[in-house]
């Protein structure tokens, strides 16, 4: 198993606040835009980004919630374990709301297309946008493109792309895994 | 995530402690789900399943048809008192010839105790005993242990007594093996008439005394006494099982220490229990409706989720 390094320390923080500004120049103070970090690994973004734009940029009041997907994934019966669930804490309604859906990494798309079915059960947004860290191009089983995207990567299937947190996995990187 | 190690739910008899804490984690998340403005997630839309009810309910066929489409699973209704068991038919030919309609999973209340167990044996289906005669009741003491450690943070440890009928509860069985695997201590209570002979040989005491039960206790969950299975008389009259075993709020103010209290429904008012304790804040019963549907998702997810597909 080898693995190289897509972004170290230094270009996870650059990115993050590129991507934070993007969201920035998008949605202004946030005034009616939310952020929906994805469970499990989705949210560890959308909290970095949260307390990027409240504490670089003073974005009072900003909305940010966790969404889990697993009751709406299209693979259910279709592996030997059942699919454990994280939890959902949104404690608001998105009802005509900018929802932006926050996921670490964008690989086929079913996971996206199970998130854009689950965030109806808390109301019609106006318009819902896609913020990944990393785009695995050319990997899609859908069509579902990113608005925002940190770093776009050309992944074979067998190549794992492993994003790691400090307060999870005690460091910012990104490595493609080799398996 | 781990499976079940089991492909029915026929008793808590038959689950492990780790079972039970998987379909609690489970309904964690789905409580969350039927408490948002869409209640339904779509899991279960190639899943069908029969409720077959050859006994009375209200509240857990209720429940169970609203975690079932909760779930988004088809569901099919079955009540024995217009059916052709009436006509003769045997339990397996009615049940087989509904399977024969391609349904996966089968819910079912019978006066039998072992109905669930015996038919397990003999169909090709996943099945829930949804109370099988006085023998168990399992969903009900999932409940009552996810309740207990909603309201107190754990179930290890705690102190529960079970008040009433004890005889012929179902509900009191599933609880005292439920309880058991979560690491609480039990006690029985109420007159001798309504308390099994061998019930010690469960590990569980017998407290006959209700003003000392309580006293002991950290939960107490009151049962119906249940006329209509009683075959002669276990006690003088209502208002005499009322006095020595009725909870009032005068037993819960001489106490010095703030008890929860719980009760699986039908309420007798009165009779176990005042209204008064009914309806105050020490008591979590609607709680337990609510939890219900939670725990049911859980188990009906966790167990379709073991179904073969048609096409693997």
């Amino acid at each position: 198993m080898s693995q190289k390094v897509l972004l170290n320390q230094t270009e996870v923080h650059i990115t993050l606040h590129r991507l934070a500004c993007q969201l920035l120049e998008n949605h202004l103070d946030f005034s009616n835009a939310v952020l929906i970090g994805l469970q499990p690994r989705g949210v560890y973004l959308a909290d970095r980004l949260a307390q990027l734009l409240k504490e670089d940029y003073n974005i009072k009041d900003l909305q940010l919630g966790y969404l889990d997907i697993t009751f709406y994934r299209d693979d259910f019966r279709r592996g030997d374990k059942p699919l454990a669930a994280n939890a959902t804490n949104i404690e608001f309604i998105v009802e005509d709301k900018n929802v932006v859906i926050i996921d670490d990494v964008l690989y086929t798309g079913r996971s996206i297309r199970a998130a854009l079915t689950a965030i109806q059960a808390f109301g019609r947004p106006k318009n819902v946008e896609l913020l990944c860290l990393i785009d695995r191009r050319f990997s899609r089983h859908l069509p579902i493109q990113p608005n925002y995207r940190g770093r776009q990567v050309d992944a074979i299937n067998d190549e794992k792309v492993k994003v790691c947190w400090q307060e999870n996995d005690g460091e910012d990187a990104v490595y493609l895994i080799n398996k | 995530m781990s499976s079940l190690s089991v492909d029915h739910l026929l008793g808590i008899k038959y689950v492990t402690p780790e079972d039970i804490q998987l379909i609690f984690e489970t309904a964690d998340q789905f409580k969350e789900v039927i408490n948002r403005p869409i209640k339904k997630v779509p899991s279960l839309r190639d899943i069908t399943i029969a409720n077959l009810f050859f006994e009375n309910s209200t509240r857990t066929r209720l429940s169970f048809e609203l975690a079932e489409k909760r779930l988004s699973a088809d569901v099919i209704n079955f009540s024995a008192a217009s059916s052709s068991v009436k006509k003769g038919e045997t339990l397996i030919d009615t049940v087989n010839n509904i399977l024969s309609m391609k349904v996966d999973m089968v819910v079912m209340r019978h006066p039998n105790p072992g109905a669930g167990l015996f038919l397990s044996k003999h169909v090709k289906a996943s099945i829930v005993n949804a109370g099988d005669g006085a023998h168990e009741h399992p969903t009900q003491a999932l409940l009552d242990c996810f309740s207990i450690r909603e309201k107190l943070g754990d179930v290890a440890g705690k102190k529960v007594v079970i008040v009433g009928d004890i005889l012929h509860s179902r509900v009191a069985l599933s609880n005292i093996f439920a309880l058991q695997k979560l690491g609480a201590s039990v006690k029985v209570c109420g007159p001798k008439t309504l308390i099994p002979k061998y019930i010690d040989k469960l590990g569980v005491e017998v407290e006959l005394n209700l003003e000392k039960a309580l006293q002991w206790c950290d939960v107490a969950n009151m049962l119906r006494v249940q006329n209509e299975r009683m075959d002669s008389s276990y006690f003088p009259s209502s208002r005499e099982y009322s006095l020595q075993y009725g909870l009032t709020k005068a037993h819960l103010d001489r106490l010095d220490k703030e008890i929860v209290v719980m009760h699986p429904g039908p309420i007798n008012r009165g009779v176990e229990i005042t209204s008064d304790v009914a309806d105050s804040n020490q008591a979590i019963i609607l709680d337990q409706v609510e939890n219900g549907v939670a725990v049911r998702m859980a188990v009906i997810y966790l167990l379709a989720s073991k179904i073969k597909r048609d096409d693997s």
